[in-house]
């Protein structure tokens, strides 16, 4: 988190020599995606019917598909993340700002007059998400007008977020009876989980949004030069503005779908330390923390990671205390394989020994 | 530059010691580029050795390949009779050999005398002496003849000197070799002989020296012998007293250099400019960079800015351009008076501004060269409208090619270019808007002489065809050579406008002089 804070440019070290071969998205993605297959390999070999899929009533069940159910949340929260840490920013708030998007759905929804309608779901989502792009302003106002350093200016939210969603619900957890909300994450379309798909239709419409328009070319120039972005004409500013709005729909929705999951919010716990699973998925899937370059389909791929450790964690009979051990344990390898300095170090000692037969040669 | 023939190169022997630094076939590849193929050079004591070539022909990478910033793929390094490699920066500086890179690498946000001592600051029970570090920083400064506070933040600085305190660093330090990555690239003729006279006094003491220039007066001034490289090979080594100007462009470049009387007929045509103002400015200033200042720019006209550092030169270029904003006085762009708010504001107005600061203020470095070329049309077009593909090759082609930009790759990463290359990447990001109003601070710093002249011509036909052009270089002939009108600033504002008939070097310097005369008269 030192690199956020850090604004020096990063000094040009040997490391800066990628190989055509390195600029790959498959070699980038390399790592995580090993990683992901050796869970499910440790995942069957400790159950050997870890991968089956059943289909009931026309559902795919089984536990390959409640990972990419369970990866929604993560997911959306770190698709967001990704374009604010691109832009040399990051959001803490993402936890606070989906408690407050759930809290203001579930009070909306008991409220309504009809607790069970669907329209009732419909409504209270879209104010939900409504406030969420107040806050994404909110947010944005700080670090793009004021200037402040993006990890204060979110940590403000961060901290009154959960007062603020407590207030909503009054501090009370809340139960709403709404079976199209419950759909939300339960639910199935087309066989697969409701949730997942939220998570993709936002991924594929951001990818189209920036790399279809010049979008995402300009977000990484601010990024990485904001200073000649803005002598070159690049909106900086808006730019920086429009990923913290953005950043937050997305809380907003993950919100949604954890509410929906237990059918209930309690202000306190609801996406409680979600923000630093985002980061990790995106940091996991290539983007620098110095901003910059980034890459949706790297945070797809550290979304997944995620769910699967999670869910490998106890199908391995890993103690729950040593949960976050764990889970530490597999994020530091995956960092330290995809870190160019500990590539490097790789290379260079495959070169030293490949040197003799150059000089023979 | 002021410096002229009369100077008279020692000729130096063959020196019977050893080398420091011997470099022998050092190879370099990055990816599929071999930056440097087989290339040895020499370095002795008490010489001060030039490293020539074109923008990419390797010196920047051979420097690198030395201190240990790139590892060599093929070669040996010998210093000071032993094999050595060294594998970072840092064991390079503290085997003695101190550098200056191209691009300044310092940290802004520090003061001038910490970046100075950096890492071996003066220390007093253990904390940091602020007041000796200051002490220190400021004598070594006054060294260098730079006056400037060694509290105050080095990103407050203009370029110039940011690049002398990196100097002053360098000089500071007991080192064997001192290497000097293109220093004079934004320094005015009396900055230039300041380091001259430190360069000399640390020949005296035995030092080796490094120098890069792409003037070749300097050249012919200061250094004794040099290593001539083309695309990243080694050409010859020699003794600059033996060879002429002639003979070492045509070393560099491979064949004659026929364009460079080219620009003055050129010029002349089209010295004719109209009498439709495209941007007035009355009265801008704003405080503590810029005083009261008036200008008027005609269609198809080049004005030339003439000035030392710190006259005001940038602060003019900047307000006109919106990348500061004036607190006073009033901006006219084609008759619309609206302030200019942003640059965005003046993009949109059809006027371009290329800064001189290419690191901070030009390159976005892990874009392709393609997305740098493109970056300020895509911006006024609006993220909703990119560039169709087709229009994209053609522009990057069709630029690459007439900026003769090497590598010819659009997709290479702009940080990856050379200097050079990089300035001409960024002269082409302003040259597709197509603006009316062309503003080029130090356009050609750090751009190898066959391509300046191609720059210089370049600007010309471009004010022909009815562009109106403000130029600022650090550099007086050039100034005169392309501009139809002068300014003189000083003291950060406008002392004297002239039309450009015959004016030399002496006559602005003159100006210069003058004008410091009066005002001290005037105090007396
Ligand atoms: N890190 C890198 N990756 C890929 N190519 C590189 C890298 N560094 C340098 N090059 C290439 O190596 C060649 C030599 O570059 P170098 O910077 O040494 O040139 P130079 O002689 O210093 O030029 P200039 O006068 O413009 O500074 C160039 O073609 C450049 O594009
Ligand atoms: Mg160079």
């Amino acid at each position: 988190m030192t690199d956020t804070l850090d604004r020096a440019p990063a000094p040009e070290r040997g490391a800066a020599r990628p190989g055509l071969a390195g600029r790959l998205l498959g070699h980038q993605l390399l790592w995580p995606v090993l990683a992901i297959i050796v869970m499910l390999v440790i995942d069957v070999i400790a159950n050997p019917s870890f991968l089956d899929v059943r289909i009931q009533d026309g559902h795919l069940y089984g536990n390959v598909i409640d990972i990419a159910r369970n990866s929604a949340p993560v997911m959306l929260v770190a698709l967001g993340m990704t374009l604010v840490i691109a832009t040399r920013g990051i959001d803490l708030s993402v936890g606070a700002v989906a408690a407050i998007a759930a809290a203001v759905a579930c009070t909306r929804i008991v409220e309504s007059a009809d607790e069970g309608a669907a329209s009732a779901t419909i409504l209270a989502s879209t104010t939900a998400l409504a406030v969420c792009v107040l806050l994404g302003v909110w947010n944005g106002f700080l670090v793009s007008v004021l200037g402040i350093q993006p990890i204060i200016a979110t940590l403000v939210l961060m901290v009154a977020g959960r007062g603020l969603a407590m207030l909503i619900t009054d501090g009370q957890i809340t139960t709403p009876t709404n079976d199209t909300f419950s759909n939300l994450a339960s639910g199935f379309v087309l066989g697969l989980p409701i949730a997942f798909l939220i998570a993709l239709g936002m991924v594929a419409l951001t990818a189209v949004l920036t790399r279809r328009t010049a979008l995402g070319m300009l977000i990484e120039a601010v990024g990485i030069n904001p200073d000649a972005s803005r002598l070159a004409g690049v909106r900086a500013r808006t730019i920086t503005w429009t990923v913290y709005v953005f950043g937050a729909v997305c809380a907003g929705l993950a919100g949604l779908i954890i509410a929906a999951n237990t059918n209930s919010v309690n202000a306190n716990s609801l996406g409680l330390w979600i923000e630093l699973d985002a980061i990790l998925a995106v940091v996991i899937g290539g983007t620098a923390l110095t901003g910059g370059r980034f890459s949706l389909a790297g945070t797809v791929v550290g979304a997944l990671l995620i769910a699967t450790l999670v869910r490998t964690i106890p199908s391995i009979g890993i103690p729950s205390e040593a949960n976050y051990l764990f889970k530490a344990f597999v994020v530091i390898l995956v960092c330290l394989l995809q870190s160019p300095r500990a590539r490097a170090a790789l290379r260079v000692r495959g070169r030293r020994g490949a040197q003799p037969k150059a000089v023979a040669a | 530059m002021t410096h002229t023939q009369e100077q008279v190169v020692t000729v130096r022997p063959e020196p019977s010691q050893q080398p420091v630094v011997e470099m022998r076939d050092i190879s370099i590849t990055f990816g599929t580029v071999s930056a440097l193929d087989r290339v040895s050079m020499r370095l002795f004591p008490g010489e001060v050795h030039a490293l020539m070539g074109e923008n990419g022909a390797g010196k920047s990478t051979l420097i690198k390949a030395l201190t240990g910033v790139y590892t060599i793929d093929a070669g040996t390094i010998v210093v000071g009779g032993e094999e050595h490699e060294f594998h970072t920066p840092a064991a390079a500086q503290a085997a003695g050999i101190s550098t200056v890179y191209q691009e300044v690498n310092l940290v802004p946000n520090l003061t001038v005398a910490e970046n100075m001592l950096l890492g071996r600051e003066p220390r007093r029970f253990g904390a940091i002496n602020v007041r000796a570090m200051n002490r220190r920083a400021r004598q070594t400064l006054e060294r260098l003849g730079l006056d400037v506070n060694p509290g105050s933040l080095l990103g407050d600085h203009p370029i110039a000197v940011q690049q002398l305190v990196a100097i002053a660093r360098a000089v500071d330090v007991d080192a064997r070799v001192v290497i000097l990555d293109e220093p004079t690239s934004s320094l005015d003729a009396d900055e230039v002989e300041k380091l001259f006279d430190v360069m000399r006094r640390l020949r005296e003491h035995g030092v080796a020296i490094v120098f890069v220039s792409h003037f070749l007066d300097q050249i012919y001034e200061i250094a004794d012998r040099m290593t001539i490289l083309r695309n990243g090979r080694l050409v010859e080594e020699r003794m600059v007293a033996e060879t002429s100007q002639l003979e070492l462009v045509r070393l560099m470049i491979g064949r004659e250099l026929e364009v460079l009387e080219r620009l003055d007929r050129d010029q002349r045509q089209a010295a004719v400019s109209s009498e439709t103002p495209v941007l007035k400015a009355v009265g801008l200033s704003r405080k503590g960079s810029l005083e009261a200042t008036d200008l008027t720019l005609y269609e198809g006209e080049v004005v030339g800015v003439a000035g030392l550092l710190g006259s005001g030169r940038t602060e003019l270029a900047r307000l006109l351009f919106g990348a500061d904003t004036a607190d006073h006085g009033e901006l006219e762009v084609r008759s619309s008076r609206r302030r200019l708010r942003s640059p965005r504001h003046a993009i949109d107005r059809k006027m371009a501004f290329s800064s001189e600061d290419r690191k901070a203020e030009g390159v976005i470095g892990d874009l392709t060269v393609a997305d740098n070329m493109l970056l300020a049309l895509q911006a006024s077009r609006g993220w909703l409208r990119p560039i169709p593909q087709a229009t994209r090759a053609r522009l990057v082609r069709d630029y690459i090619q007439a900026l003769d930009i090497r590598p010819a790759d659009p997709d290479a990463l702009m940080r990856n270019l050379s200097g050079g290359n990089q300035q001409k990447v960024l002269l082409a990001r302003w040259l597709i808007t197509d603006p009316d109003v062309l503003i080029l601070d130090e356009p050609t710093r750090g751009i190898d002489i066959g391509a300046k002249t191609q720059i210089q011509t370049l600007v010309a036909d471009l004010a022909a065809k009815g562009m109106a052009v403000v130029f600022i270089s650090a550099e007086l002939e050039e100034v005169l050579r392309l501009s139809h009108r002068v300014v003189v600033m000083r003291d950060r504002r406008k002392i004297r406008e002239l039309p450009n008939d015959d004016v030399s070097v002496s006559d602005v310097l003159e100006i210069i002089a003058g004008e410091a005369r009066q005002t001290e008269e005037g105090t007396a």
